[in-house]
């Protein structure tokens, strides 16, 4: 699934790495908990959290993530926008609440586990 | 690469914001020396935890990687208060982390059982009230 369409589903909006749009991501992973989200690699995922610190874009950075999405309004720092623009990770943010994003985007073909284009 | 490459950080455990940058130099380092995503990421995890372990139980401590021509070891070195039953630290969802800490999106027992799940070998020796020193590594 492109994360220009993950952007569109979710009604979110674009904080950092605009110009990374059109890049996919091929599973998924919700979570406040960061060691939860270390413990199983998945390729080229996306994040959905509602926690907001700096090691939130570092434990992206370690998985080789390409995007994360801030639920229930949460916005992410100044700091936190410098560092995933280093690291090129598009920073989304949503009103929805976790559960609704992850089923969202689940509905529409973002599994878990590792899928085909979307 | 026919000699070691050494790297040494210092990790500041007064500052958990800057938590994880030692791992984020060390995963820069790796790919720079052309070696496989799943490699530099395996590396780079184990580290990852460990340094947030550092700062969050241990006041900080250092950090030394050497990368030969065979592996790549991490060594973590910290005079924090130790680990008393080591065992029982490495079960799946054991945790003596803070309620702050979990609010940060740590402390969820996961930190030791993702250093061993991603590495090849992992030995760690610890003194209640001296300190911990573990060592790592991951074949290249």
């Amino acid at each position: 699934m492109k994360i220009s369409t993950i952007k569109e589903l979710l009604g979110a909006k674009v904080i950092c790495c605009a110009d990374e749009l059109d890049k996919h991501v091929y599973s998924a992973c919700g979570s406040d908990m960061m060691s939860d989200v270390l413990a199983y690699v998945k390729d080229q995922a996306v994040l959905l959290t509602g926690l907001v610190n700096s090691q939130v874009i570092r434990t992206a950075e370690m998985m080789d993530m390409n995007c994360i999405v801030f639920v229930r309004s949460k916005m992410p720092t100044a700091e936190m926008i410098e560092l995933a623009e280093e690291c090129g990770i598009v920073i989304l943010a949503t009103d929805k609440r976790m559960y609704e994003a992850c089923g969202l985007l689940y509905s529409n073909g973002l599994h878990g586990n590792r899928v085909k284009n979307v | 690469m026919s000699e070691e490459l050494k790297f040494h950080f210092v990790v500041d455990g007064d500052d958990f914001t800057s938590a994880g940058k030692a791992s984020v130099q060390v995963k820069k380092n790796l790919r720079q020396l052309g070696l496989s995503p799943e490699t530099i990421r395996r590396v780079s995890i184990a580290m990852y935890e460990g340094e947030i372990n550092m700062v969050i139980h241990a006041g900080g401590g250092v950090a030394d990687v050497t990368v030969t021509e065979e592996y790549i070891e991490i060594l973590l070195s910290d005079k924090g208060p130790g680990i008393k039953d080591i065992e029982q630290a490495m079960q799946e969802g054991f945790s003596t982390a803070s309620d702050n800490i979990r609010s940060l999106g740590f402390g969820a027992g996961m930190g030791l059982p993702n250093m061993k799940r991603y590495t090849d070998y992992m030995d760690i020796k610890s003194t209640v009230g001296v300190g911990t020193d573990i060592t790592m590594r991951v074949n290249i």
